[in-house]
């Protein structure tokens, strides 16, 4: 979908895809290697790199007081950011987010925002007044396909790693920040009646439509995004969600369940 | 999705705030060609939402490095009124208007043959006059129907709705209050056949509500097919033939 791939290339790997396998060797549901390293910016109150294949991608948490929204004035905010800076992809540009950048933002703080993973009631400093509001900035260093996913578990795993910089700002002791739930974003795409999990950035590029599932740790759905310009059946769906389920019960009990 | 602070109750008597059954949809009104400049274009009441569609094209595209060589391309554009919301909303495009234009635009792109229309564009421009709860599926049912009034090539219709879950029960077309303090809003768009082109989702669903509601939303979409289906042959049927014979597609009314 979005750079442009040799028709050569696209036959290849319709080919693997016709025998069953991807040009990498991994099985449709499979996902690339994944590691995440935790607290890499000192001067942010949170952050994690992620490497999801060759996907990099670094989020950073910072916190602030400030006023809250007049519709829940005793919970904190959430504002989430996404920088598709020109270093990561020859594709990208500089200047204001684009759509893609839009909505890697948007999903990612669906899936923060609906897990209710962040308890917002207890980042009320004054009601009405002061509360936390928390940036998540993500930072694309390297679009090797997949986006989505790597960015959603740079927020959680930079959010668990949290310090609320409560000292700073007069505001009693510095605390970690309460963390509910652990939202795990997962991404398939269709081709050629085919669905495959974790695209890499050819497969997103001959792909006909992207499904990302958000689950909560006790296996609910908290968020689902299409994307792309073909149709998914039913069937598909369901397929999509179950084997989304059992993916990101792996990778939480793997990355971030202590 | 916020939580039922409000402490209002939701049902009674197995009936919803405004009366309905929770597979029933809102009251629908929809009405073709009701813009003289357009080449398209619809007007499209859905519950307490006032939405019109306007689609210009096949054109010329501007700025022409976005053309291309082998289809047209397809731009959309929500835009919400300042006066449609209760808080005066800033004029202009926000982040959610964005994102809603993308995931509307490929909801449409499925159905439209723009391999027909080399280096044109077909623009569809969706204002929101009034909102209340399903902005999104209203524009795309009013666009597609703009759409076809304006005579592009489609392979089908596409129709679209919302499934929500409020109180832990599952509704159809969610009005204001119950996406407000619901626990779940999922609006999906799809082809009289069943092929979904849009599929979003947010709040707290089980895998078995998921699919429930799924196809209590597809069933949704059916019902406002039958509706822009009526509407677009009623409209058709109105016209005198010898202006129908001046149309480029004169069976266009039979074939939907």
């Amino acid at each position: 979908m979005s750079s442009v791939l040799s028709e050569i290339r696209k036959d290849y790997l319709y080919n693997m895809i016709l025998k069953g396998t991807r040009a990498d060797g991994r099985y449709f549901d499979q996902y690339r290697e994944i590691s995440i390293e935790r607290g890499v910016i000192a001067k942010a109150e949170g952050s994690a790199r992620v490497k999801l294949g060759s996907s990099q991608v670094l989020v950073g948490i910072k916190m602030q007081p400030g006023e809250p929204f007049p519709d829940s004035p005793n919970r904190g905010v959430i504002i989430t950011n996404a920088e598709l800076v020109p270093l990561a992809s020859p594709t990208f540009e500089p200047g204001p987010p684009n759509e893609t950048g839009i909505e890697l933002a948007r999903v990612v703080d669906r899936g923060v925002r609906e897990s209710k993973a962040v308890d917002l009631e207890a980042l009320c400093i004054t009601p009405g007044k002061q509360v936390w509001i928390i940036f998540i900035d993500v930072h694309i260093l390297d679009d090797c396909g997949n986006l989505i996913d790597a960015s959603s578990l740079g927020a959680i795993a930079a959010l668990l790693s949290t310090k609320v910089p409560a000292s700073k700002f007069g505001l009693g002791e510095d605390h970690p920040l309460p963390i509910r739930d652990l939202p795990i974003a997962t991404t398939a795409i269709e081709f050629g009646d085919v669905v495959m999990f974790d695209p890499d950035s050819d497969e997103e590029s001959i792909a006909n439509s992207r499904l990302t599932v958000i689950t909560t740790a006790d296996g609910s759905i908290c968020g689902l995004q299409k994307s792309g310009t073909g149709v998914l059946n039913p069937e598909k769906i369901h397929h999509i969600v179950d084997i989304a389920g059992e993916n990101a019960k792996e990778i939480r009990e793997k990355f971030l369940e202590v | 999705m916020g939580e039922n602070d409000a402490n209002i109750t939701f049902f009674k008597d197995g009936l919803r705030l405004d009366d309905r059954r929770a597979d029933e949809l809102r009251p629908l009104k929809i009405e073709v060609g009701v813009l003289a400049r357009a080449d398209g274009s619809c007007y499209i009441e859905m519950g307490g939402n006032k939405v019109i569609a306007a689609v210009y094209g096949p054109r010329e595209v501007h700025p022409r490095h976005l053309q291309e060589v082998t289809r047209a391309i397809v731009r959309y554009r929500y835009n919400m009124a300042s006066f449609s919301v209760e808080e005066r909303k800033r004029p202009g495009p926000d982040r959610r208007s964005y994102e809603l234009s993308k995931v509307s635009r490929e909801a449409l792109e499925p159905v439209i043959l723009t391999s027909y229309f080399p280096r044109s564009v077909i623009d569809v421009f969706v204002e929101v006059l009034q909102a209340d709860a399903g902005t999104r599926t209203a524009g795309i049912n009013a666009a597609s129907v703009a759409l076809a009034d304006a005579g592009i090539p489609m392979k089908n219709m596409i129709s679209s709705c919302a499934a929500g879950k409020v109180d832990g029960q599952l509704v159809l077309d969610p009005m204001k209050e119950e996406d407000n303090y619901g626990e779940a809003d999922m609006p999906i768009a799809m082809t009289p056949d069943g092929q979904i082109t849009l599929l979003q989702m947010d709040g707290h669903m089980t895998p078995e509500e998921l699919k429930t509601a799924l196809a209590m939303a597809m069933g949704g979409c059916r019902q406002v097919y039958e509706v822009q289906r009526k509407a677009l042959i009623d409209k058709y049927n109105q016209m005198e033939p010898e202006i129908i014979t001046d149309q480029e597609q004169p069976q266009e009314a039979e074939v939907l």
